[in-house]
Parts: structure tokens; sequence; C-alpha cells
């Protein structure tokens, strides 16, 4: 049975084809996946193992640097601090130690923007040793920096914003920028420099009054003596720094460990994600697979009812099928391995050609090819198994029946029950979900969800009937007996058609779902930005850190401000609840925000009152008049009256009140941002008058609303550039199903064709008749993932309603048509092929009889 | 009708021929042909497997290209057409009988008698339908898809649908190659009576002696030639014909 099952391959190679593409390409995502990230883990990895080939042992202070509190400030945290590193300094295993602190800062461009991505610009000390030389940073030119107003700064950085030793750099640190002059610039091969970073160096003082305070230190590297083992070195420094609290201590080969654990767990989340994708381009392949194996069965039927007139058992016709399909995924998946080690190649040359991976070989794992191969020959096998167990309930009479062409068209009764009760069930689970709504509610979403789309499938055969015929009038008009004939066609084998359009609605579907959320959210943003917001520009901090009481008042007293108010974060304490209030200035409060207020006055507010969100106020069992007793940051206690209630509002927060009415009651301001009106709007001169207003600070963002929209909807966009990239893949696989499908009617339907031609259907006929057949499935299945993924979306809107709120559905139709026109135009390219050899066909051996 | 003499030819093959491949593997199937198919008549032509006859059809309806010679429908030459005119021919001046009914299943016999029509755009003519599809008697399956007929039944849609466009000629090939000997003597009834009734010229080509019969005209073919001719045949006469040719063929 095996050769049979070899020789089926071979002698359908040609059909078999698209087959081995869905497969190939399904396996080459996976396996380009794995390679890609396997490489890109190893070759981080490598480059951090020298990371700290000059560090035995760190001892390190956590509660120093950025990730530092107030309420750090008031334990009993012990620094690490010059005193500290003389010690370990003077260790009998200690040949060198270097004293480390390290933070954000920020560099600026001549208009006060910051250079390079927010997060990875990144200052640090220069410790120079004996010889006035730091290892970790080679001067390339200049020297390090000697001074307070000294800074060195990175190759990369200099060469591309052009800054030269003797420049003058504004750098911002947290608070005023300064103007520092450029001593040096050096080479680093520091990993946390990547492309979009910049890293400057201060002089050891300077660094720890920005980052720690003076004379203490983030971490201290020690390197031990020859002689002296990493873990003897720890002891050693144990005695003068105990590993308590806020003090931790590692070997070098320690935090090798750590961090290589850390870019693992990295590249595996982003593995899996990327998994993910090639998982639905599989699952994609397996109903073209399916569909293939179904058609080439068909056609066999004769074949297989010989055999088993001929004594073949059911289980031999069965085995044989599959023996064909795990030599097909089998050769596959080898190819699949080969084509995705090119990718992983190609990913990683690109992505390397950024700068932000290091340099370093391919590395193929046996777990890769393993898993390729295994999954590429299981999936096949898998989508043939039904066809297999089709196969074998051939009836050895079948061969002697004349018919080339069975009529096995199966009652779709059973089948269209079950797709009922998946769907109906489904729809049932989604809405049950929905109405539990937030977290809770994800799990039967997503469950629901799944039943949904198998239900969907299922009846898919049920919903081409009706729906297809639907355009039968319009075909017949637009393009007479072509239209309807390809009409027919596309109707006359249900599951064929549709299988094929399935393959379509899975990609459309999450297509669609992502589309339908980000517009959704994007709406939503603009709409809270646009509707709550008067004031024309919104200054905040890069890093979300408070912005000084110097600075909102360097932005008030800008250029063409008419009106400005801060929005001062601090939390109470309610009615014995903790709740976010945001202090604004009562004087300015009408001109930089308008709370949709359903009860209430904004004047009651400017008097001293209460304004809370709806979700706040009904959970607390307020509304407009209640009196509540408040407990405020500096412990003083109160009473507030509710003065009106508004839609729960991002940009406004849970709850206001006037600076005026927390005055004396808070420890210190935190000023998250600055709204602010200009007096003719926004502009580019106001912009940058509120820049230059602040020193040209890097680290100030100053954005208008359309820039706070835009930034939020490129983000969006971008998400979903990258999701559509990613389910290209599954939509590729599904135009090979639908030219797969169309050629195996163009092949069955030769003599229909034939005919046709005969009667005098000319060329162009042929071919318009083909490719609207392609059109109507193609459309078929967009229009069914447009559907799908509209309701799914909506479902997932639901869930996100509790994490942002006021999300409502907003349907892009726009993009919904062009996904529709995507798919018929998926429907002409897939045509193309095949409807160029209908047209092709030779008349007179279409209409023989053989 | 009219008398032998006023005959005029409906299609005509004028030293036609055919040859298919080159070199070692060249075959003659037609030998400079030369015959008149006759408007109004109905004309079987008849030889061995291998004679000629179903190319000789196919050269004729502008299925096969002619390798010399000439073809003509009425006053068009076949040969040297392109495709796209050769199509419209079709369309518009042929209609087709096949052996193996060649209907479409998708639509219902109505649709498929319309069909050359419906390619051409053209209007169908309505009372003259009425009247095709009484001859064929099948106005109660109309709505019927061809699976839901038997084959005696298709192959009158399939005659219907030649019939109905009113071509100037119609090829049948083999039409009752797949029939009961009961609807293959329907079919050929139907046949010759829309030639006496309906003034329609039809082509058939048979190796079927008793099908030969119904026809009014007999042209024999072998080895690619015309051999014989035969006018108001029977059975029995095509039949003797036939065993002279093979008598012919052997002794030869």
């Amino acid at each position: 049975m095996f050769k049979t099952a070899l020789r089926n391959v071979l002698s359908h190679k040609g059909r078999l084809l698209m087959t081995m593409l869905a497969v190939v390409l399904g396996t080459a995502f996976v396996a380009g996946t794995l390679v890609f990230s396997d490489s890109v883990s190893t070759a981080l990895k490598n480059s951090l193992s020298h990371n700290y080939d000059h560090v035995s042992a760190r001892v390190e202070n956590s509660a120093a640097g950025e990730g530092r509190r107030a309420a750090d400030n008031n334990s009993d945290n012990k620094p690490l601090t010059d005193a500290t590193l003389r010690r370990i300094k003077a260790l009998p295993g200690t040949a060198t130690a270097v004293g480390t602190v390290q933070g954000f800062a920020g560099i600026s461009d001549p208009n006060g923007n910051l250079i390079g991505q927010r997060g990875s610009t990144q200052g640090t000390n220069w410790s120079p040793d004996s010889g006035g030389t730091d290892p970790r940073y080679p001067m390339a030119q200049g020297t390090g920096p000697n001074s307070a107003t000294q800074v060195a700064i990175d190759q990369r950085t200099a060469q591309k914003n052009g800054f030269k030793v003797g420049d003058t750099l504004r750098v911002a640190v947290n608070g005023p920028v300064m103007q520092l002059t450029v001593s040096g610039i050096f080479t680093s091969n520091d990993p946390a420099l990547n492309a979009d970073g910049s890293l400057v160096l201060f002089d050891t003082a300077t660094a720890q009054k920005l980052y720690t305070a003076p004379g203490q230190y983030a971490w201290i590297d020690a390197q031990a003596k020859p002689g002296t083992s990493q873990t003897a070195l720890e002891q050693e420094m144990e005695q003068v720094v105990p590993h308590t609290g806020n003090i931790t201590l590692h070997t070098g080969a320690a935090l090798t460990a750590d961090a290589k654990t850390a870019v693992e767990n990295g590249s595996s989340s982003m593995k899996t994600a990327l998994l993910f994708f090639a998982g639905i381009a599989l699952f994609v392949g397996i109903f073209l697979i399916s569909n293939t194996f179904t058609m080439l069965i068909a056609q066999r039927t004769r074949e297989l009812a010989l055999m088993r007139a001929l004594g073949a058992s059911r289980k031999q016709v069965r085995r044989s099928v599959l023996w064909e399909a795990l030599v097909v995924g089998f050769t596959a998946s080898a190819v699949g391995l080969g084509v995705g080690v090119g990718i992983g190649a190609a990913l990683k040359a690109w992505a390397g050609s950024s700068g932000n991976i290091p340099a370093g070989g391919l590395t193929v794992t046996p777990s890769t090819a393993l898993i390729t191969l295994a999954v590429g020959t299981v999936v096949t096998a898998l989508a043939a198994l039904f066809p297999a167990l089709r196969a074998s309930r051939v009836p050895p009479v079948a061969a002697m029946s004349s018919n080339d062409q069975p009529a096995s068209q199966k009652s779709l009764v059973v089948r269209n029950s079950i797709g009922l009760v998946l769907a109906g069930l489904g729809v049932g689970v989604v809405l049950l979900g929905v109405s539990q709504g937030g977290s809770s509610g994800r799990m039967p979403v997503a469950l629901g969800a799944l039943l949904v789309m198998l239900g969907v499938f299922v009846l898919t055969p049920l919903l081409s009937r009706p729906l297809i015929a639907a355009v039968g009038p319009l075909f017949r008009r637009l393009f007479g007996i072509s239209g309807t004939l390809a009409k027919q066609n596309a109707i006359r084998n249900p599951r064929r058609t549709a299988a094929t359009a399935s393959a379509l609605t899975i990609g459309v579907t999450l297509i669609t779902a992502l589309t339908v959320i980000g517009s959704s959210i994007t709406t939503t943003i603009t709409h809270q930005v646009t509707s709550n917001m008067k004031a024309d520009y919104a200054v905040s901090s890069e890093l979300g850190y408070p912005i000084t009481p110097t600075l909102v008042s360097e932005v008030k007293s800008a250029k063409g401000v008419s009106a400005a108010s801060v929005i001062d974060s601090q939390y109470v304490t309610l009615d014995g609840k903790q709740l976010s209030l945001s202090g604004f200035d009562a004087a300015t409060f009408d001109q930089v925000v308008a709370p949709d207020l359903t009860s209430g006055t904004t004047d009651a507010f400017k008097q001293g009152q209460l304004l809370i969100d709806a979700d706040q106020a009904g959970s607390r069992g307020l509304h407009v008049g209640s009196s509540v007793p408040v407990e405020y940051p500096n412990g003083t206690s109160g009473t507030l009256t509710v003065g009106g209630v508004y839609p729960k509002s991002d940009l406004l927060g849970p709850a206001m009140l006037s600076e005026q009415a927390l005055a004396g009651h808070t420890t210190a301001p935190f000023y998250n941002v600055v709204l602010v009106k200009s007096d003719d709007g926004a502009s580019t001169a106001n912009e940058q008058a509120l820049r230059d207003a602040t020193g040209l600070n890097p680290l100030i963002k100053v954005q208008s609303q359309q820039q706070m929209i835009d930034q939020f909807s490129s983000l969006i966009s971008m998400m979903l550039t990258i999701l559509y990239a990613l389910l290209g893949m599954a939509v590729l696989i599904a135009i090979l199903g639908v030219v797969n499908t169309l050629a195996m009617s163009v092949f069955e339907r030769k003599r229909e064709l034939g005919m046709l031609r005969a009667v005098g259907l000319d060329k162009r006929g042929v071919k318009r008749m083909v490719r609207l057949e392609s059109v109507v499935i193609a459309v078929f299945g967009a229009a069914m993932g447009v559907g799908i993924g509209t309701f799914l979306a909506w479902a997932a809107n639901n869930l996100l309603k509790s994490d942002l709120s006021g999300l409502t559905t907003v349907l892009p139709w726009s993009r919904l048509a062009l996904f529709i026109a995507l798919g018929a135009t998926v429907g002409l390219l897939a045509a193309l092929w095949p409807a160029r050899r209908a047209a092709r066909l030779d008349i007179l051996g279409a209409i023989k009889t053989d | 009708m009219t008398t032998t003499a006023l005959r005029t030819a409906a299609a005509r093959a004028s030293d036609l021929s055919k040859v298919y491949g080159s070199g070692d593997t060249r075959v003659t199937a037609l030998d400079h042909v030369s015959v008149d198919f006759y408007r109004g008549e109905f004309t079987a032509i008849m030889g061995p497997s291998g004679s000629g006859k179903s190319t000789l059809m196919h050269c004729m309806a502008g299925l096969d290209s002619v390798s010399a010679g000439s073809a003509r429908i009425g006053d068009v030459e076949l040969n040297g057409l392109k495709d796209k005119a050769l199509t419209k021919l079709r369309r518009d001046q042929i209609g087709f009988v096949f052996q193996a009914f060649n209907l479409l299943p998708t639509l219902t016999a109505l649709e498929n008698i319309t069909l050359p029509m419906d390619i051409a755009g053209r209007k169908v003519d309505k009372a003259w339908l009425d009247r095709v599809i009484a001859t064929v008697g099948l106005a109660d399956r109309l709505g019927h898809r061809p699976s839901q007929l038997s084959g005696g039944q298709q192959q009158r849609v399939a005659c219907a649908r030649a019939l109905a466009s009113r071509p100037e000629i119609i090829f049948a090939d083999e039409p009752t190659g797949n029939l009961d000997s009961r609807s293959g003597a329907e079919i050929l009834g139907f046949l010759r009576s829309s030639v006496r009734e309906l003034g329609q010229t039809i082509v058939m080509v048979t190796h079927d002696p008793v099908a030969a019969s119904y026809a009014d005209r007999v042209v024999f073919l072998a080895d690619g030639r015309i051999v014989d001719e035969l006018h108001a045949p029977t059975a029995d006469s095509v039949l003797d014909r036939m065993r002279a040719f093979d008598a012919k063929g052997r002794t030869s």
C-alpha cells in the first residue's frame, strides 16, 4: 500500500503542489520563527557573556536610582558609599573595584526634542583608574569628564547628530536642563546602547548628585585577583556589606546567568507570539490540505473502487491515502524547514541591520528541525484523515459505474445541526462573557469565539447557497451568462466552496476583529481627548516624573499662554476607601477642561466641592449634595461635598478637586501634566514658545490635542500593521487554496468547458466565468470573516470597557469595505492561472468521450 | 419542399485535407475531401473507425483547423479564421448534439436549451422556442436539472438546444451512441422531423446503419476519402454498402 501511495503522490505532483506549498509556507513560518528567535537569543547571550568579563562580584543597592520612591528615603536603607568602595578595594581578593551610578539622561536637539527613543537614553559615571582611563569606555576623541560642566558622549550619537568635542550639549536628567561641554567621545559595546539609545558620561560626583546622593553608588563591581574565585570574593565583600534588605550581592557568573534568563524570557514571549501566527497559518493550511485530498479522492473514486474490487480492505485504502499525506507532509516540511532557515537568516539580517541585535551566526537547533518536520507531517496527516475515511467508504461497485463524477452529495443535515449547535453555543457563551464583563468575562469570550468560528465553518456549506445565490441576479445583469454560470458553479459543490472560503475567513476574521478593536479604541481616545480637553497643549515629562513647580511657572509664563492648570495627582481616603484625585486650578478650570457633567455644576467645583465620576459615585452611593468624610495625604481630615458627577474619563481621572481646596492638605505636589490654553490655538510658534520656556528641556513633552491623538493612533496603527503582516501568511495560504480549488474545478469540468466553447462561448467568456466564480468564493469568505470579526470585536470591546472607559464599538466602514474588496482581489489573483488554463482548453480533447 | 434541382449547400468541403503530426508520426485523416451538405437535408456521414468521419465533422464545424483546402459554412470560409471569429460562427450559425449529451449540470433543461442565445446575448424567439420544446416533448421537464432526466430526455434537451437558436446547420456526433435503441429511435425520429417540418439542416456522424437509415443521404468515408454516397437509405442498404467496403478493405 505504501508503494501505491508513493505512486499516487508522484502521479499527482501538479495537483499536490498547492498542498505542498501550503505546508511549506506554514512550516517555514514555524521554522523561521524558531531559527530567528534562537539566533537572536544566542547572539544576545553571547554578547552578554562578555558584559561581565570584568566583574567577579557585584554589590548592588536596589533602592538606588530610578526605582526610588519617596518612601525609600525614610526607611533605614543602607547606602553604598565611597567608604564602602574604599573598603572593597582594600579587600585581599580585590584587584580593582568600580562604583557605578546610572540613570536616564536625555539629550536635546536644537528645538528641545529628545534625541533617541525615550527610555533608552542613559547616563552614567566615568570612573577613571589610576591611568586616567576607564576600560569600559575607551575615549576615541578628547578626555573623560572632569567637572560638573563636562560630559562625554557615545560615538554613534555624536556622529548621528554632529556633536564634536567642545560643543555644548543640552542634557536633562530629572529637572532643569543642563548646558554641558563635550569633553570626549567614547566607543562602547554596551548592549543597553542600542540603535535608538544614547549614553552620556558625567564625572562621578555629578552623576552621584544626579542619580543617587553625593558619595553614593548604585552598585560596586569588583574584579578578583588571580587565584581568588568569584565566590571567595563575594564572601569577602559580604564581610564589608552584608546581603540584607536593599543590599544584594552577586557573582559575575550569577549576573550573566540572570541576564541570560532575562533574554530568554524576552525572546520566548516573542517566539510564542510568532508561533501563534504560524499556528494560524497552519490551521488555514489544514483547510487547503483537506480540500485537496477530498478533491483528489473524488477524482480517483473509480481507481479506489477498483482497488476495493480487487480485494483491498477499507483499512488498506485508508492507509494508502494517509501514507500519501505523510509523504506529502514530510517532503513539504523538509522544504519548509529549509525555507524557514532562510527566512530566519533574512529576518536576523534585517533586524541586525538596524543595530538592535548583536552579530552572530544562525542557530538551527535539532529541536527546530524536529518540531518543524513533526508539525508539518502531523498537520498534513490530520487534514487528510477525513478524506481518507471517505476514501475507504468508496464501494467496490463504484468501479463499474460509467460516471466519472460521483454525485455523492451527502445530506448536510447532520453537519448543519452540529454547526447550528456549535455556533449557537458559541454566541451564547460570548454573550455570557460579555455580560460578566471585565477580566472574568475573558475566558467565556475566548471559548465562545472559538466555538463561533468552528460553528460557522461547519455551517459554511449551508450558508454558501443563499448568500451566493443572492448575488445571482446582479451577476446575471452585469456579466450575462458568464456571471450566471459562475454563480451556479460556486454553489454546485457547497462543501468545496465552504472549505475554500473558510480558509480565507479565518484570516479576515482576525484582521477585521483587530481592526475594529483598534479603530474603536482610537475613536474613543480621540473622543475623550477632544470632548473633555479644552486646553491646546498638555505638557508632561517624557518618563512620567512629576513636573517641578519651577517648570510649571516657566510654562505658565511662556509667550502666548492664556490659561494653564496643573493636574496634581494625589491619593485621598474617601469614606474609608482610597481614591485617586486630580487637583486642578479653580481659576482656569473652565478654560482647560470641560467635564461632561451628568449632574451638578463646575461652579460647585470652584467653590471647593468634589467632582466624581459616575463609576466611583455609583459604587460609593454618592450623588450631588452628598457629604463624605475625607482623609488627606498629609494626615489631615475633613468633609467634602459632592458638587457634580461626570462620565468616567481617563484624562480627568476618577475624581477632581480644586488645588485651592487641596492646599494645606498635601505633603508635596505631584504635577503630572500642565494643561495649557494658548491665545490662538495650537500652532508651531506656540509649541516652540512652550519648549523655549522650559529651556529646551528634552525631558519635557509638549503635545497638542492632535499630537496626543496621533501618538496614540500611530501606536495602534503600527500594531495593526505588524499584525496584518503576520496574518498575511494565513491569507497567502488561503489564496493558494482558492487557486487549488479552481484548478481542480477546471480540470473536472473540462467537458463542460469544451461544450461551452463549442456552442460559442469565447475565451474571454470562459476566463470571466472562472474569475467570477473565484471572486464569488473569495468575497463570500471575506464577508463571513468581516461578519464574525466584527461580532468578536464587539465582544472584546465590551470586555475592554473595564480598562478603557466609554469604549464603544466603532465600525471602520471604509476599512471593512476594503477587506471585502481585498477578498475580490484575492479571488481575481487566484483565478489568473486557472482561468487561463480553462480558456486554453482544447475543445476537441475536452468534449471527446473517453 | 422544393425539388433537388434547387438544392443549395449549407456547408461545403472542397479539397479538404487534415494532417496530424509530421515526419514518421504523420497521419492523414482527411485526404482531399470534397462534399456538399445541402440545406434542408439530413445527411449521415458513415465509415469505420479511423475513416476520418469525426475529423470531417470537426473541421466543418470549426472545432478543428484545416490543413489544406476549404471548408465553408454558407458563404464563410473557415480555413484561416481566428479563434474569435470561429467562436462567433459556432455560436451564431452552428448547432451541436454530442454523444455524451454535454449539458451543464448546474442549469435547468430550459436554461440549457437557451444557453447558446444567452451566450450570444440574443433574445429568445418565444414562439419558435415553444415550437421546438413541443416538438421534443419536454414541456413538463423544463425546470428539471440534467441529473433528474433520463439519457433520452437529456439528449432531447441537447437537440432542442441545437435547434433553438435556428442555426444554419446542426452537427450531431453519434447522438444515439449512449442511448438504448428505443430512446435512440426517438431522437433520430425527432432529428428527421426537424428537417422535414422545421426545415433544419443536419449532418450526423454515426457508425450505426439503423441510425443512418433515418437520413436523406449517406456519405461513406474510408481512409480519409469519400468512397460512396447513398440516397434514401434503408438500414439494409447501408449495411450492404458497409459490408462491401469491409470486404474490399480485407482483400486489398
